[in-house]
């Protein structure tokens, strides 16, 4: 299981600003190790974020995304106490999901 | 196989949901802007001087780790993708906005060498395009 991600929600005005960190190798495929084999590909392929039950983002990511990928957005609404969620999914089916209460 | 794919493809689920959870294979594997736009079911892009870049270097000192911000000016923006062109696939990531969240993503991605960046955007089922040029003084995609 990999390691949580670090979910910061916080109101902005009218909207609610949301930035994640999350934990993930993000392997190209591309890159090759000592003995001078390929490293498979391993990297997040769709993240969502929900809040209230609805999607306010949903993303595909490809191996060009940075290791450890950081996100940003904003949307409107959202009330303090409330809760974020995000989930990704990798491309060995590797999934998480973490909440983060609104600032 | 995902219990997700595996639902879509006993036709559980309504094409639409699949659509939404399918990961575009065939976008993300194109070497060039107008393979991914087709492979994302659009025409060529117009370019637009509505989608503004922020937060985003003109020298970036480590192509592993380039920050990326897009917003988009464009009425009804419904997706803002990235396109690296001179990465072994373009396609970097494609954001869907539903109505009510702000078309502005900001991420941070891997540049192999100094290369325009594209960001697409899709409003109104129409496809616009801007671009910026990034310079990379590290590569991000060697050993």
């Amino acid at each position: 299981m990999a390691d949580p991600m670090k979910i910061r929600a916080n109101v902005v005005g009218d909207s609610t600003e949301v930035k994640v960190l999350m934990s993930h190798e993000m392997e190209t495929g591309q890159r090759k190790d000592a003995a001078g084999k390929t490293v498979p590909a391993w990297f997040i392929q769709s993240v969502t974020a929900t809040y209230n039950g609805k999607t306010v983002l949903s993303a595909q990511w490809g191996p060009a995304i940075s290791k450890n990928p950081f996100l940003s957005f904003k949307f409107k609404g959202g009330a303090k106490g409330d809760k974020v969620q995000i989930t990704w999914t990798d491309n060995k089916g590797d999934k998480r999901t973490d909440e983060a209460t609104i600032g | 196989m995902t219990l997700l794919g595996l639902l879509a493809g006993a036709g559980w689920l309504a094409p639409g949901e699949a659509a939404a959870q399918a990961w575009n294979k065939a976008a993300f594997e194109a070497k060039t802007m107008d393979e991914a736009v087709k492979a994302m079911g659009g025409a060529a892009p117009a370019q637009s001087k509505d989608i503004a870049f922020v937060s985003t270097p003109d020298i970036a000192e480590n192509g592993a780790v380039v920050p990326v911000g897009v917003t988009s000016a464009i009425p009804k923006t419904e997706s803002i993708a990235i396109l690296i062109e001179k990465n072994p696939n373009m396609l970097a990531a494609s954001f869907d906005i539903p109505a009510g969240t702000d078309p502005s993503i900001s991420t941070r991605v891997k540049m192999g060498q100094s290369s325009n960046v594209y960001a697409l955007v899709k409003a109104d089922g129409k496809y616009y395009v801007a671009s910026k040029e990034i310079k990379v003084t590290l590569g991000g995609c060697g050993g």
